[in-house]
């Protein structure tokens, strides 16, 4: 099993070295991997439907206990055969619908990337991995909607798109790794067993919020939902694939896959009616408004995901039934619109519903496949998708006191959807063909057969439900209920309410679509409303975030010396300012100070006096020998406590840096003032205030005893081991031998450097 | 004498400072060598400052014993004086070799040093 999901990651990583192959004629080949994959998958539906299993364990690193762990349920089953059985088709569709696009190569390497992860999600038993497989999904989704990416358009719907889901996915991290540590397994199969201990834990509504958000971003729910419309800027190939049969189902997969696990408490059932319930209706209504194809499937595609969640979240075995068979329902008509979208503005070269008319006269088996994916999408019998709406209209109708409600919300966005059904597979094809359109034929095969190969099992899985009932529907009841019961699913029911309602929904649809012509007109009403949309406020948040961060860093990292130094000194003064005043505690020993004679302070005055010079002096000259005079001073303050080495070095280092001044002194600049009086005086004030603050803390540590240990060290061994009676030279060239080797090799590096840039000799170029 | 150097120590610092934050590259240097200057001075005080007794073993004896000058902060600010002339005289010339080709001496007009090639 391990092979058969790593297959895709193989063959995307093999794409850039058959870039080729694939562009030529090598690209009909890639469509038989996912359909090899699907005839895999088949082959376990025997024992799959028995009620077994299927387990493959690779240990990865244990210590950590993630592994490699895959189980193929019902619930996995089903998707995955949902995942290599439209992508097939997909992978087929591609070959013509991109033919010779430059990049088809890379399409088809992010397309089997993106199956490969999406295969490795639903099998996944191990949380951590299923975290990982669901982050590729969002990365490679990222990748195939920034296809065209020389359409800013393209590349910002890929961001936000990413952004949004990339969000849901560390929600997920959080979420795992919380439920992996209050479980004590990161495997799906062993926290079942844990069910009640996770339920009744402190950690419970923290693992539900995570996964909710995880669920919801990736599943486009409310208010989560909007990335979704834009998702639709990619190939429409992808926008089947991804945005309306599989990746978008991922998080329902979450939902379905935790539901015997987290699921049956009040917040879990709860949280996901409202949301539900919210996104299907207004997902529904805005699709009413739409003149894209693509945008009116999008909002649909919407409502679907709102009506999975709103079900898996009444939790009752009926509406979970109704749940995995309205996955099914779903995937097959809203692909098959999809792809007949697909063909049309491949065809036609627009998707705008109020146009397109009258498409059946040149394209027949498209217009075929859309009536029959609308008519099914409408849930008229005898279509699948007249099986999916009773059923939930069974879930939602014997609820007790909010039966009503919800009853009405599902019927509210079942008329809808209907509405955008029509508007989407019927509209463009019945009426007059105007004449701009005489022109337009009908695509490849591989184009038109798989939307009516879909749509066609919409209607064969409608006439004959014990195609599927047994070997797929029930496995994914029995993984989402994790009990015995039995189910049956018939078309036919009989007259009752339920029929009744299916009846009632059918009538207002076809009469909504009658009423309801769609225009500019209606579109631009509901731009009134962008300013408060979701959308509207993320990308609001955005800019301002972004214009906070340019401040923030422009304000910081502003690229001028004195400014960073202003902003640490400045800090630092009011930190350790704000200590001292807290209590400082100055004591000075006065006899412990050694006594002052005439000549220090002389010195000391002398000194003072060079260091104001320095400053405040207008020449350049006068600064530089001041500084001399300073160096000199101190080499005397050394020479009076102790220090005769000090005072010799400093004296020749000093004379050293004053000569080097002076020869270059007149190729130096002019001395000028650059700053206003109002920085020179903010600069001298926080001078002022630092070497104040240096001056205190010196004597604070003054009054503190010191540790005299390595200077006794040093003092009794300098001759007993290195045999010299100059403890300072001893130290510097025996105890520390390797750190003044280093020292002269900076210096003389500096040397060096010195050297190089006296002799650079720049081109009359570079002068410029 | 303590009290004097302390507040030579905070005066060296705060001149070297205030120069650093000057736009003019010779007085950033000048500010470099002020406060290197007043580092080594700190570092010397805090060592505790001893008049007339430097670390050197007088020949008749093989330790020091009676009370002497640290030698330890001494051998540091040996070490800061010498890395600092490398220091100092590396920047003296860079800033030659600077203003030679940009013909500024304003640090805030040498970030457009980018564009003087283009």
């Amino acid at each position: 099993m391990i092979i058969a999901i790593l297959s895709g990651f193989i063959v995307a990583s093999m794409v850039p070295i058959l870039s080729k192959l694939i562009k030529g004629k090598g690209s009909i080949l890639l469509p038989f991997l996912p359909l090899g994959l699907f005839a895999y998958f088949i082959s376990f539906i025997p024992k799959v439907s028995n009620g077994i299993a299927v387990d493959r364990f690779y240990s990865w690193v244990p210590s950590f206990g993630i592994d490699l762990s895959f189980r193929l349920d019902g619930l996995s089953m089903l998707f995955a055969l949902l995942i290599t059985g439209i992508g097939t088709l997909v992978f087929f569709y591609t070959f013509s619908y991109l033919k010779g696009h430059p990049y088809l190569d890379r399409f088809y390497g992010y397309l089997s990337m993106f199956m490969a992860s999406m295969l490795g999600l639903v099998l996944s038993d191990n949380i951590i991995t299923l975290f990982i497989f669901w982050e590729l999904t969002s990365i490679s989704s990222f990748f195939l909607i920034g296809f065209n990416n020389d359409d800013p358009n393209s590349r910002k719907s890929a961001l936000l798109a990413l952004s949004i889901t990339g969000l849901g996915g560390l929600f997920l991290l959080a979420g795992v790794l919380l439920l992996g540590t209050s479980g004590g397994t990161y495997s799906i199969q062993d926290l079942l067993s844990q069910s009640e201990a996770l339920k009744s834990s402190a950690n419970y509504n923290w693992i539900i919020f995570l996964l909710f958000i995880a669920a919801f971003t990736k599943s486009a729910q409310f208010p989560f939902h909007f990335w979704l419309p834009g998702a639709m800027k990619a190939p429409t190939p992808v926008s089947t694939y991804l945005h309306s049969a599989t990746m978008v189902k991922a998080g329902i997969y979450l939902l379905a896959r935790f539901t015997p696990v987290l699921g049956g408490t009040p917040e879990w059932n709860n949280t996901l009616i409202i949301v539900g319930a919210v996104t299907m209706t207004y997902a529904a209504i805005h699709a009413l408004f739409r003149l894209d194809m693509k945008g009116i499937l999008a909002y649909s595609t919407i409502s679907a995901l709102g009506i999975l969640v709103f079900l898996i979240g009444l939790g009752t075995e009926q509406a979970l039934l109704a749940a995995g068979v309205f996955i099914l329902v779903h995937a097959l008509y809203k692909a098959t619109l999809f792809l007949v979208t697909g063909i049309v503005d491949h065809e036609t070269g627009t998707r705008d519903v109020s146009v397109l008319s009258g498409l059946r006269k040149v394209m027949m088996p498209v217009a075929i496949a859309a009536f029959l994916a609308a008519l099914s999408n409408a849930g008229a019998p005898p279509f699948f998708g007249f099986i999916g709406k009773d059923l939930i209209y069974e879930a939602t109708l014997y609820l007790g006191d909010w039966a009503y409600v919800l009853t009405g919300a599902a019927i509210v966005t079942n008329v809808c959807l209907l509405f955008a059904g029509l508007l989407a597979g019927y509209k463009p094809f019945v009426g007059a063909l105007p004449t701009q359109f005489e022109k337009v034929h009908l695509p490849h095969p591989t184009m038109w057969a798989p939307p009516l190969i879909l749509a066609g099992l919409g209607l064969l899985f409608g006439l004959i439900p014990s195609l599927i009932e047994k070997s797929i529907i029930q496995p994914v009841f029995t993984s989402l209920v994790n009990n015995e019961t039995v189910i049956h699913i018939k078309l036919w029911h009989g007259f009752n309410i339920v029929l009744g309602l299916s009846l009632l929904t059918l009538t207002l649809g076809a009469m909504l679509y009658w009423k309801l012509k769609p225009s500019e007109n209606l579109m631009s009403k509901t731009l009134r409303f962008e300013v408060i949309s979701p959308k509207s406020l993320v990308e609001k948040f955005r800019s301002l975030f972004i214009g906070l961060a340019q401040f923030w860093t422009g304000f910081f990292q502003n690229g001028y010396l004195r400014n960073y130094v202003i902003t640490i000194l400045g800090f630092l003064t009011l930190l350790l300012g704000y200590r001292l005043y807290q209590g400082v505690n100055l004591y000075i020993d006065f006899a412990s100070l050694t006594d002052l004679t005439i000549y220090e302070v002389i010195v000391v005055i002398i000194m003072a006096v060079s260091i104001i010079f320095t400053v405040f002096s207008k020449s350049r000259l006068v600064a530089v020998a001041s500084l001399g005079v300073i160096g000199y001073a101190i080499c005397l303050i050394f020479l009076f406590y102790s220090a005769p080495d000090l005072a010799m070095t400093q004296f020749s280092i000093d004379t050293l840096t004053v000569i080097l001044f002076v020869l270059v002194i007149y190729n130096l600049p002019k001395y000028k003032t650059f700053s206003s009086i109002g920085v020179r005086i903010r600069d001298g004030v926080l001078s002022i205030f630092f070497g104040t603050l240096i001056a205190i803390l010196t004597l604070e540590v003054l009054s503190e005893p010191l540790n005299r240990e390595t200077s006794i060290f040093y003092a009794e061994s300098a001759y007993l081991l290195a045999k010299g009676k100059n403890v300072v030279n001893v130290i510097l060239v025996d105890f520390r031998g390797f750190d003044t080797m280093v020292e002269i090799t900076v210096l003389v590096i500096a040397a060096i450097g010195v050297f190089s840039l006296l002799k650079l000799r720049l081109k009359s170029i570079e002068k410029e | 004498m303590e009290l004097l150097l302390v507040m030579l120590i905070g005066l060296l610092y705060a001149s070297g400072i205030y120069m650093m934050l000057r736009r003019s590259m010779v007085k950033l240097i000048i500010g470099l060598i002020l406060l290197g200057n007043g580092a080594n001075m700190l570092i010397f005080l805090l060592g505790r400052i001893v008049k007339g007794k430097p670390p050197i073993i007088d020949s008749a004896s093989k330790m020091l014993t009676e009370i002497y000058a640290d030698p330890v902060p001494q051998a540091l600010i040996l070490t800061a004086i010498v890395i600092s002339f490398g220091l100092q005289s590396f920047a003296i010339i860079l800033v030659k070799r600077a203003y030679k080709i940009t013909a500024t001496d304003d640090l805030d007009e040498l970030n457009t040093t980018d564009e003087i090639y283009e």
